[in-house]
């Protein structure tokens, strides 16, 4: 261009800098970078400010402190004499806890009836249809307090609770159920039971190199069912099939033995599951809708089974409609576990509040609180965008 | 009012400013419980009344020489201290028990306790419990970001007992969740396991308050830090309802008690000024306040007393001249 004017014999004036687009650009960016960045340097001075004037003690040094109130349900160990820390880490775990089943149980509950909105029959699709529109339109807020009071006031005391199986117990105290007492052989089946899907997925693998080279086919699924199975059930035989439980007493005012699932956990992961199933219903369905009738077709011509025709063309191109939008999902539930709040789990958000009213330092806990809502969210978006690349439609 | 709300925090730590900002806004707002009866409690109007309330009322008289100049702020136990170190209220008057933390490391003052208290335990009768040391292995319902919640740990601990605590932010799903059944006991200041008793389960006497008080709650109304004046008004506000028992000023003899002889009396009345002006208020400042809700007998006995449902004793909360601790500083 310059040649050509230059050739030309032309020189262009330069426009007046506040008239040259590219100047003018760079000023409003510089602007605005240094707007914000007062702003934010305005808030954090005025605040420091306001707290040195009230004298309101400021830092981290309480985490250190004891913490010296009780949690009502805790992963790991924890006594009021621990710190603010320690029950930081307990509210931190019981949100992790909830959210992981959470998601888990929303995955399969919605596919399941994601799948059933498409089945030809009648009943079970209307059945779907009613169960999505239902519970995906009214406030998760009220959901929870609905299982909540359901569990609190129509389930009776310990002394009188409901044996809906051998050994189990519902009552306003919670879900009480046996565990299996430990024994050293839980570990090594354990153990077995990863060596079987490690053996397993590397079958499938050399299975699948050797039906690509040679046209052999092997009967994958039954192997992989008998090593992630067998392997674990021939070393829990193996070591005298160790069955003794712990099973739950009433003694005192409660059951005492076996494990507890609490009407507030109980309750939040209901609805939590319950909720987010409806949006994951329609994401799966929305994504099997995607992948049109032709491929199924053309698997069809191609002599598949429903089956293979499912698992092999329309699943694969139905998850890169599926996944992304599951994300947000995923990440939606982890968030909403926070209303743990309103029925009382003790979740990250409840200690945080409490350790808050007991130091005063709002802006701290609030700021942890934010960081590790940040730290969990990214975590999964990153999880899930891996596994997003993977089944990414590749181009050729 | 959105940009007034804005501004209050930062301005709010000025010397002396909290008078001024409410003398123009022509009214402040008060953090109240969410409800207690007896304490705080919106009536079937939906206009809050109760102890807590009468003496936010009483300040407002003393501000104003009006009693309903008062913006009612509901606050759960764990917003209180945010709201009144934000400065989204003015004064808490929030059944907060005074200790050395809250004092310091929160920023905040404490005014004159108005409510001696001891954290106890309620239970259901037909689990036959009659003490606090039979209480290994309870499940207890207890509202977060309390002293009881922080005493109930240390209890246990020294008694080498173990609880399961339920904690619930608002108080009205806490103590549903225990006349539900959800908890074996419930916990927390005597004064409002006996209120919500009465107030609250639909049998009273199928519930039995135990008798061990595990700790002192003085309860008090709150100020934050950094506004001197603010904190002074508060006190004598509430010294002068004291005072007027103590004197034997009551709403119905105010008008003949202004030609008390008393020297005593006619400053605390304003007849002989000097009071109101050292405090930055109207010489008739206290006058406004027994006129508006009586002297704090009278005040206790109409919300907690023989005037309620509640019919509690008087107890600690008696005059310090009848055995109890109530005692006015010299209003001189």
């Amino acid at each position: 261009m310059t040649t050509g004017e230059a050739s030309l014999g032309i020189t262009p004036s330069r426009p007046a800098p506040w008239r040259d687009a590219k100047i003018r650009g760079i000023a409003y960016q510089v602007i605005f970078v240094a707007a914000v960045v007062g702003f934010i340097a305005f808030i954090v001075h005025n605040t420091l400010g306001n707290i040195g004037r009230q004298n309101i003690a400021t830092g981290f040094g309480f985490l250190h402190r004891e913490a010296g109130f009780g949690i009502g349900e805790s992963l790991i160990a924890y006594s009021p004499a621990d710190t603010y820390a320690r029950a930081f880490l307990v509210g931190l775990t019981n949100t992790l806890h909830v959210a992981a089943l959470g998601i888990v149980f929303a995955t399969i509950l919605g596919t399941v009836m994601g799948l059933a909105r498409l089945s030809s029959n009648w009943l079970v699709a209307k059945l779907a249809r009613v169960y999505v529109e239902t519970f995906r339109n009214i406030p998760l807020a009220l959901q929870l307090f609905f299982w909540w009071g359901l569990l609190n006031k129509m389930a009776p005391g310990p002394r009188e609770a409901w044996q809906i199986l051998p050994d189990v117990f519902v009552s306003n105290r919670g879900i009480i159920y046996p565990v299996p007492q430990a024994n050293p052989a839980y570990g090594w089946v354990a153990a077995a039971l990863c060596i079987g899907v490690v053996v397993a997925i590397g079958f499938g693998r050399w299975a699948k190199q050797r039906q690509a080279a040679t046209g052999q086919q092997y009967p994958t699924g039954w192997i992989a069912l008998a090593l992630v199975i067998g392997l674990p059930g021939v070393v829990f035989l193996g070591f005298g099939a160790p069955l003794a439980l712990d099973v739950p007493v009433l003694k005192g005012f409660n059951f005492s033995g076996g494990d507890v699932m609490s009407p507030e956990f109980a309750a939040l992961l209901m609805g939590l599951v319950i909720y987010t199933g409806t949006f994951i219903a329609e994401i799966v369905r929305a994504g099997i809708l995607a992948v049109s009738w032709g491929q199924s077709e053309a698997a069809m011509a191609l002599g598949l089974r429903s089956g293979q025709r499912m698992r092999l063309v329309v699943l694969p191109q139905a998850l890169r409609v599926i996944v992304p939008p599951m994300t947000s999902q995923y990440l939606s539930l982890t968030k909403d576990s926070s209303l743990a709040v309103i029925i009382g789990f003790p979740d990250l958000v409840s200690v945080a509040n409490t350790t808050m009213n007991q130091t005063g330092q709002a802006i701290e806990g609030i700021a942890m609180i934010m960081a590790v809502y940040l730290f969990i969210s990214l975590a999964i978006s990153l999880a899930m965008n891996l596994y997003n690349r993977a089944v990414a439609l590749v181009e050729r | 009012m959105v940009a007034a709300g804005a501004v209050a925090p930062a301005s709010s730590a000025l010397a002396g400013p909290t008078l001024d900002k409410i003398k123009a806004a022509g009214s402040f707002s008060c953090g109240v419980p969410t409800g207690i009866p007896g304490f705080a409690q919106p009536d079937s109007a939906g206009k809050y009344a109760g102890f807590d309330i009468d003496v936010c009322r009483a300040l407002s008289a003393a501000i104003f020489g009006d009693p309903e100049k008062v913006k009612y702020v509901p606050l759960t136990a764990q917003q209180r201290f945010t709201a009144l170190q934000s400065g989204e209220v003015d004064i808490l008057s929030n059944n907060t028990t005074w200790t050395l933390t809250r004092d310091t490391d929160l920023g905040l003052n404490f005014g004159p306790v108005v409510f001696y208290d001891g954290q106890g335990f309620m239970v259901p009768k037909k689990l036959n419990v009659k003490s606090a040391k039979e209480l290994n292995g309870a499940t207890i319902c207890v509202a977060p970001g309390t002293t009881t919640e922080l005493n109930l740990a240390d209890y246990f601990r020294a008694n080498k007992m173990e609880y399961k605590p339920v904690v619930i932010e608002k108080v009205d799903e806490i103590f549903a969740a225990f006349f539900a059944g959800r908890c074996d006991v419930m916990t927390g200041d005597g004064s409002a396991l006996g209120a919500q008793r009465i107030g609250r389960a639909s049998n009273p006497d199928d519930y039995v308050v135990l008798p061990e008080r595990i700790s002192k709650e003085p309860l008090a109304p709150v100020v934050r830090h950094g506004d001197d004046q603010w904190h002074d008004i508060v006190d004598w506000a509430v010294y002068a309802l004291m005072q007027g028992e103590e004197s034997g000023i009551t709403q119905a003899n105010l008008d003949d008690m202004l030609k008390s002889d008393d020297p005593g009396i006619k400053r605390m009345l304003g007849v002989t000024p000097g009071m109101g002006k050292a405090l930055g208020l109207e010489e008739n400042w206290a006058y406004n306040e027994i006129k508006a809700v009586g002297n704090y007998g009278e005040i206790f006995e109409r919300n907690l007393g023989t005037g309620s449902p509640l019919k509690f004793d008087r107890g600690l909360n008696a005059l310090w001249t009848k055995g109890g601790l109530i005692y006015a500083m010299p209003i001189r």
